[in-house]
């Protein structure tokens, strides 16, 4: 059995200690913001929030978020709404399949969080370890700045 | 989106949603129009395409009672924005708000058959037929309009699907429908809107789907988390040609949480309780069997040599004899190389299946050819095509053919060894980078005849190319795993899709008005590695070519090249995309700084669809060979724009995802193994590689739909490598244009 905090609330899982993070949370927690992209940590559709850090959650073990708290993209919202930087990524239409974009989201939050005010090219390097295949690289920025501004 | 397994039919659909059904049965006189041809049988002469095989309005659009109105389509979402512009089209047509609607699409058991979501075809031949059928049914809602309210159809008005009579009297779509059921004949002579007066078409709505996307919302296949699922994986033959001669399956079946293992010939697959215990599972498995492996694929170094030599079927698709016979003063000739490349999707392909206890498959899956794929599979299950239903659910964006079939193909195989288990699987990363049908390597020559003042007399192209089109198309052989199974199903040899502008040859044939033109195709049926449609098909690669090839007349001319292209192309929505694109680069104002440099090109897709024209600036390190994009100006011309900021969004895609292809992507491969991976083997294009991108969107109200999605592939290739002509005095014919490449050229030219 696996506690730890989940956008805030309690949870336990029933999963064995190297039990895949990415896959707790989205076959037993049912959490859909965040993909299975390469399970090597290459592309980042698995980003999530454990406390304030962002981890490839395919190559993070759920026991390493034994009693600390993990956000997902669902978790970024506010009173059941969209928060300011998925608004900003709404208002930007800044998707196409979308697929890539929780984990996009989430590493943009991060950046926010440890710097309010990016530039463009703080932007670009925050997210440069993302990859997006269907090229909505430039809209996703400006949701980023848009949300900032 | 969770309609997970839960059986609908088209009968319930009907009783859940409303009473107004339409149906093409008895011949009605309401109208006094005729059916286009008898009962039953696909419609007439004037319908548009994907109306032909479904005449039936009911197959399209239901209007309910509770104030909604049901769109059923064939055409599927994966990214490109077609359910909310298909959307835009019918409540622009039928006058209602955009938000009554409810689209379901691509359900093999409930929408109509629209053949495969490809070739920018969403827009021409699906959202033509969903206005076309809207428009008929406002005709009908009039007409029962006319008799309640006692005023003629014609003076009606309607808004949001109130209609008010000229003397001020109202009703409702809704209330017209309550207790009616109508059957009526599709015609082929809808009334249909003044583009003047859209309110919904050419504004840019809000994708539907993307909210969900952006707040975790359930929005992919690989989102369902249906209960009591169990996790299913493949285990891949070594290469192509592998054979499994043994195996023990004894000790995977004893490991943690397996609860079967399949064989069949040379398929292996194995059922688990959770994800992690499928995956070593089945990488146990991928090494636990005795395999022959034939060690002779070509490698990707000898492709184009091999592609040459290889037999081949030369077809001249274009041949236009110069009348006049002055003999050109100089010949210029040029080859151009294209390698195979990746669809790359960032989520590995998906799907969910179920054996139900009525000997159904139903199967959730991201394929655009939800009709053919479920009967390819049926035909690979051995039961009849009733029995497989597909249900596409949204996946990672696929740019063509890539292995959603063979996921939905693979699940069935899974789900059939356990009856009534619901069955997910979704392939590791190198499975799908390893097995995916790229899109085709291709060599294109090009050779013209010029007159004393740069102007071409004579053009030739040569195209050699293997397939663009393995899709299943309801062939089992052209399903991954069926080729493994005992009895194996042989792929069927490749043809090139016929006609001048579709396979191989697509976009081949210059639009410039040159006097004297040949295009030779020479389609190369063997595969030596995988291949099917990869956006934009023979396009992308020929038309690098073709506008690469201008340049260096433009430039032996002495010409500017964007000045080059307007003295030779006639048409004057081409002659507008291209000078648009100028403007917004400010090709005339250019200001020349040390290393930097510009590139044009221009494309009709298809040479009959959208116009699109690209402009771009580089900077190129000499010392490095390195290209950094620095902005880039695109012009596109859909015809009449339903959705433009969607039409925007499908260009900057277009742009920087050919900016990928062209500077960094090629598919390596030994004489035994594919090499490219992973995305460390493969790298594609990243944030601190995108320029910004201007694009302009000309509408053209009125005039029919054009499509988007494929029509920048080939510009951007041209015009980026026309770029670093410009800025480093290097022609490179040979994609991607590396760093090293860069370098070695300029090496050479310093001498």
């Amino acid at each position: 059995m696996l506690n730890f905090q989940l956008n805030g609330q309690d949870v336990t899982a029933d999963a064995p200690d190297d039990a895949t993070l990415l896959w707790v949370l989205t076959d037993d927690l049912k959490q859909h913001g965040l993909k299975f992209g390469c399970g090597l940590s290459q592309c980042g559709a698995c980003d999530v929030m454990i406390d304030a850090e962002v981890v490839r959650s395919c190559q993070t073990k759920a026991s390493s978020a034994g009693g600390r708290s993990v956000t997902t993209l669902s978790g970024l919202m506010e009173n059941g709404k969209a928060s300011k930087l998925q608004q900003a990524f709404i208002d930007e239409q800044a998707a196409q399949c979308g697929y890539c974009l929780s984990g996009m989201i989430m590493t943009a939050q991060a950046l926010i969080d440890r710097n309010p005010k990016p530039t463009e090219a703080d932007v670009r390097a925050a997210l440069n370890g993302n990859l997006c295949r269907c090229g909505t690289h430039t809209r996703i920025i400006r949701a980023v700045l848009r949300a900032t501004e | 989106m969770n309609t997970m397994l839960k059986k609908m039919t088209r009968r319930e659909l009907l009783a859940t949603t409303g009473f107004l059904t339409l149906t093409f049965a008895m011949p009605s006189n309401l109208f006094g129009q005729q059916a286009p041809e008898a009962l039953g049988i696909a419609g007439g002469p004037g319908l548009p395409h994907d109306m032909k095989n479904n005449p039936m309005l009911s197959s399209w659009l239901r209007i309910n009672s509770d104030g909604t109105v049901t769109l059923l389509i064939g055409k599927v979402e994966f990214g490109q924005g077609n359910r909310t512009a298909i959307g835009q089209v019918c409540a622009e047509e039928l006058d209602v708000d955009f938000s009554r609607l409810q689209i379901i699409a691509g359900d093999t058991k409930l929408c109509p058959d629209e053949g495969v979501t490809s070739g920018s075809t969403s827009m021409p031949d699906g959202a033509t037929a969903v206005q076309h059928a809207s428009a008929e049914v406002r005709g009908i809602l009039l007409g029962l309009a006319a008799e309640k309210l006692g005023q003629p159809a014609e003076t009606m008005k309607v808004k949001d699907g109130t209609v008010t009579a000229a003397n001020g009297k109202t009703t409702t779509y809704w209330e017209l429908v309550v207790g009616k059921a109508l059957d009526v004949n599709a015609t082929d002579k809808p009334i249909l809107k003044d583009p003047a007066t859209y309110t919904i078409e050419g504004t840019s709505v809000p994708r539907v789907d993307i909210p969900a996307k952006m707040t975790g919302g359930e929005s992919f296949v690989q989102d369902m988390h249906p209960d009591g699922v169990v996790y299913g994986m493949v285990a891949r033959p070594p290469n192509y040609r592998s054979k499994l001669t043994s195996i023990d399956t004894g000790p995977i079946e004893k490991m943690p949480g397996v609860i079967k293992v399949v064989r069949n010939g040379s398929f292996l697959g194995v059922i688990a309780k959770t994800k992690d215990e499928a995956m070593a599972a089945s990488a146990a498995l991928g090494t636990a069997g005795k395999w022959d492996v034939p060690n002779d694929m070509i490698g990707n170094a000898g492709i184009y040599d091999w592609l040459l030599k290889a037999p081949s079927n030369p077809n001249i698709i274009h041949d236009q004899k110069r009348a006049d016979g002055a003999a050109p003063v100089k010949t210029i000739e040029a080859t151009f190389q294209r390698p195979y490349v990746m669809h790359g999707s960032i989520g590995t392909s998906a799907a969910i299946a179920q054996l139900g206890a009525d000997g159904v498959m139903t199967i959730h899956t991201h394929s655009q050819s939800v009709w053919q794929t479920a009967e390819a599979i049926a035909k690979m299950l051995k039961v009849d095509t009733d029995k497989v239903r597909c249900i596409h659910t949204q996946g990672s964006g696929c740019y063509g053919h890539n292995m959603a079939d063979d996921a939905a193909a693979d699940a069935a195989l899974l789900a059939t060894a356990v009856p009534g288990k619901t069955v997910k699987l979704q392939y590791t990363r190198a499975q799908e980078h390893q097995w995916e049908p790229y899109g085709s390597a291709m060599v294109i020559k090009v050779k013209a005849g010029v007159d004393g003042d740069g102007n071409v007399l004579d053009w030739e192209t040569d195209v050699w190319s293997t397939s663009h089109a393995t899709r299943p198309g309801g062939h089992p052989g052209n399903l991954l795993s069926a080729r493994y199974l005992d009895p194996p199903f042989e792929q069927p040899t490749p043809k090139d899709i016929s006609g001048p502008n579709y396979g191989a040859g697509r976009n081949a044939i210059p639009l410039y008005d040159f006097p004297g033109q040949t295009v030779t195709t020479h389609f190369v049926s063997e595969m030596p590695i995988r291949v099917s449609s990869t956006r934009s098909l023979g396009a992308y690669a020929n038309v690098f070519a073709l506008e690469s090839f201008i340049d260096e007349l433009a430039h032996d001319a002495k010409v500017d090249p964007l000045e080059y292209r307007l003295r030779f192309l006639k048409d004057d929505r081409a002659r507008a995309v291209l000078t648009k694109a100028a403007d917004l680069f400010g090709w005339s104002n250019y200001e020349r700084k040390p290393n930097q440099g510009r590139g044009i090109a221009f494309a009709r897709y298809k040479n009959y669809a959208a116009l699109t024209a690209v402009a771009i600036e580089v900077r190129v390190t000499p010392r490095s060979g390195r290209v950094q994009v620095l902005r880039a100006s695109v012009a596109d011309d859909s015809g009449q724009a339903v959705n433009p900021n969607g039409i925007a969004n499908q260009m900057e895609g277009a742009v920087i995802q050919s900016l990928s292809w062209t500077l960094k992507e090629e598919v390596r491969f030994s004489d035994s193994a594919i090499l490219s991976a992973d995305w460390a083997s493969y790298p594609i294009i990243t944030f601190q590689e995108v320029p910004n991108i201007d694009v302009a969107v000309i509408n053209q109200p009125g005039m029919p739909f054009l499509g988007t999605g494929e029509a920048g592939q080939g510009p951007t290739a041209a015009a980026v490598t026309n770029a670093i002509f410009d800025a480093a005095g290097v022609r490179l014919r040979t994609l991607p244009l590396t760093p090293d490449r860069v370098k070695t050229a300029m090496a050479v030219k310093k001498g």
